[in-house]
């Protein structure tokens, strides 16, 4: 048998990670659905602890309000969650 | 395998706004209620809604509910139940005060009163001028809608079981309903909760066509149960597709844009609509543009490398046009497409939007099906409301500004009818194991190991199949072409296997067993397409291209046991008023 290294464990637990936030990412709008589940398969993995952190705290408001962010009609006070829109936006680009 | 079990008195499954105004009703009089939704409650699809509620207030132009009536009639290509239509357009004026008095927020007239806008298809006195019937929360009313009346049930001490996928119904040998058998998504772990009355309202199944409208947690979850628990779904056949979504995604781009002077172009550059309707152009009826748009691509004259879609051009319309009168549309392309719609055009498609169809109930919530005593006998506790039920107010076609109002008017209707039937059944009825067993079957089903296709696969093609053979273009051959591709594909779906059989927050088992459901909700629609040899509001069919009253001014009914069709009357008599017969539908 063998012992699972360190990048193994942190895999895994991303992974875990990963498939929690997936239903996090279903929402009531399409257009969250398809932003929030791109970012998590393309942009989700680079970023750090606290990034994913933040991400999580994102997809706790409401949806009107994360489409209004995400469409460019409103703007998060907070810089952390402006940077994490723009990722998000951008990571939707074809 | 021993499974927990827990007893309320009644059950709702799904939390948008004809669930939560139910169990508001249910909670409110001290009733125990439980409400299982597969996401938060507030991420329910009803948040999307956007236009909304229907009621003859007279707040801003003379109004009438009878008017109302006449216009949902019409709307309905005659198919709508009149004793349904009346209640609603009557119980419209009360649901709105009532959810005003909740807390909805409702956009204001100078005096204070409720705003009313105008939508299409509303009419003063019998078809006369342009009536203002609409009440909205700005642009958000369904998202205010929702908040309060999930605020509102906490209040009242509704319980809610959030990210549980309800598997299936639970009957008994008489065939009234005990409850469902439910998921905790987070822990994989089954739950049996038991009722007295259990109410589907789970919403629209616009997932079974590969461009929509609908969110991804609309799969017709609902009506999947309902076929499976032997109660037929009812004129499925009826879907409203708009036709301008974004090509492969399915975000709608308003007709506003097309009003602006936007038009539709093919892969030759050619302003196509001219050959279609030569008069009105790309501002004919959504279903002549729809089906015109498919044709073209179907005739091989459609953009891009697989030549699967065409383009709306606003590039002729200047930047301050586009962008100050079309904002919405220039924040999707941008977002989503990455393009300045004033400089590019969109590549778009018809678009899945609303189901009129569902599971069969009457004015009060019961779910009816066929049985000894004709074809609309009460199913004993089993209660539907919402999109995922036919009740049936929409007919044909659903007027904008309607759907809302048939969530909030018959979510609360069936409240107040469970109410009356938890008080006349004060005890469960006895749930043995071999009522389970159905359900418990349909959960270890998934749990079978080795290799085999994978669900994404088969959901695509489904998606597909349903977009090509059951879509806008509706003949005798595509559809009996695509009814052999999805009996093949229902059999594909047997040698599906997961490969993650772990079971926290396993959301690939969820997504299965939502596979399920589409391929069942999608038999449902292609089977009552090709039966039906007229075209009747949205249905529309270009091999029989007349309403048909003399043969199918009827319901159809699907079963899925053989995949059996069958047909009921329309209720044409009213509550209290004269009929609205049937006349050409023109505007």
């Amino acid at each position: 048998m063998t012992t699972p290294t360190t990048e193994d464990t942190d895999a895994r637990a991303i992974a875990e990670e990963v498939a929690r936030l997936r239903w996090q990412c279903r929402r009531g709008m399409l257009e969250l659905d398809l932003l929030l589940n791109r970012f998590l398969d393309s942009g989700f993995q680079q970023l750090d602890q606290q990034a994913r952190m933040d991400f999580v705290r994102l997809l706790g408001y409401q949806d009107q309000i994360i489409y209004d962010w995400l469409m460019g009609q409103s703007v998060p006070a907070e810089a952390a969650l402006r940077r994490l829109v723009a990722q998000i936006r951008e990571a939707m680009r074809p | 395998m021993s499974i927990p079990h827990r007893k309320f008195d009644a059950l709702i499954i799904g939390a948008g706004g004809a669930g939560l105004n139910a169990a508001l009703r249910l909670a409110s009089t001290g009733l125990r209620v439980a409400v299982v939704s597969k996401v938060f409650p507030t991420r329910s699809h009803t948040v999307a809604a956007q236009g909304g509620v229907n009621a003859a207030l007279a707040n801003v132009l003379p109004d009438d509910w009878h008017w109302h009536m006449f216009d949902t009639v019409k709307g309905s290509d005659y198919l709508g139940d009149q004793d349904a239509i009346e209640y609603m357009c009557r119980e419209a004026i009360p649901t709105v005060y009532e959810l005003e008095h909740a807390g909805v927020p409702f956009s204001r007239i100078d005096d204070g009163r409720i705003y009313q806008r105008a939508f299409g298809g509303q009419s003063q006195n019998f078809g006369g001028d342009q009536a203002a019937r609409t009440c909205a929360a700005a642009d958000r009313t369904g998202h205010a809608i929702l908040h309060t009346l999930y605020q509102q049930n906490v209040r009242a001490r509704t319980h809610f079981f959030d990210e549980y996928f309800a598997v299936d119904l639970i009957r008994d040998e008489e065939g009234a309903a005990l409850g469902a058998l439910v998921l905790e998504i987070e822990s994989g772990e089954p739950l049996v909760i038991e009722a007295k009355a259990t109410l589907l309202a789970t919403g629209g199944h616009g997932q079974v066509f590969r461009t929509t409208t609908n969110a991804f947690i609309n799969t017709g979850d609902g009506m999947a149960m309902a076929l499976r628990a032997g109660v037929p779904l009812m004129d499925m056949e009826f879907y409203q597709f708009h036709p301008t979504g974004v090509a492969g995604k399915g975000m709608l781009i308003t007709e506003g844009a097309r009003g602006e002077g936007g038009f539709l172009v093919n892969g030759d550059g050619e302003r196509f609509m001219e050959r279609y309707a030569p008069r009105a152009l790309d501002l004919a009826s959504r279903d002549v543009v729809a089906r015109s748009m498919v044709t073209e691509i179907r005739e091989g004259r459609g953009c891009g490398p697989n030549k699967d879609h065409v383009m709306l051009k606003l590039d002729h319309l200047g930047a301050e046009v586009v962008h100050q009168r079309l904002p919405g549309i220039t924040d999707i392309c941008r977002v989503f497409l990455g393009v300045d719609p004033a400089e590019d055009m969109i590549p778009v498609f018809p678009t899945a939007h609303y189901a009129m169809g569902g599971i069969p109930t009457d004015r009060f919530g019961r779910v009816v099906a066929p049985a000894r005593h004709g074809p609309e006998e009460v199913v004993p506790g089993l209660y539907a409301a919402g999109e995922c039920a036919c009740v049936s107010v929409h007919g044909a076609n659903r007027l904008g500004g309607n759907s809302l109002l048939d969530i909030l008017v018959f979510g609360r209707a069936a409240g107040t009818d469970i109410l009356e039937y938890v008080a006349e059944n004060r005890n469960h009825r006895p749930m043995r194991e071999a009522d389970l067993e159905p359900a418990a079957q349909r959960l270890a089903r998934w749990d079978r190991q080795g290799q085999g296709e994978s669900v994404h696969a088969v959901k695509a093609d489904l998606r597909k199949l349903m977009e090509d053979h059951c879509g806008v273009f509706r003949d005798e051959e595509t559809m009996a072409v695509g009814v052999e591709k999805l009996q093949a594909l229902r059999d594909r779906v047997e040698g599906v296997r997961l490969q993650d059989h772990s079971r926290t927050f396993n959301t690939a088992r969820i997504e299965a067993l939502e596979l399920d459901n589409l391929v069942d909700v999608g038999m449902a629609t292609l089977m009552s397409a090709l039966h039906r040899q007229e075209s009747r509001g949205a249905h529309s069919r270009v091999d029989y291209t007349d309403r048909d009253d003399e043969q199918w001014m009827k319901h159809s009914l699907y079963s899925r046991d053989g995949d059996r069709m069958d047909y009921k009357p329309v209720r044409t008599k009213p509550l209290t008023v004269e009929s609205f017969p049937p006349k050409a539908r023109v505007y």
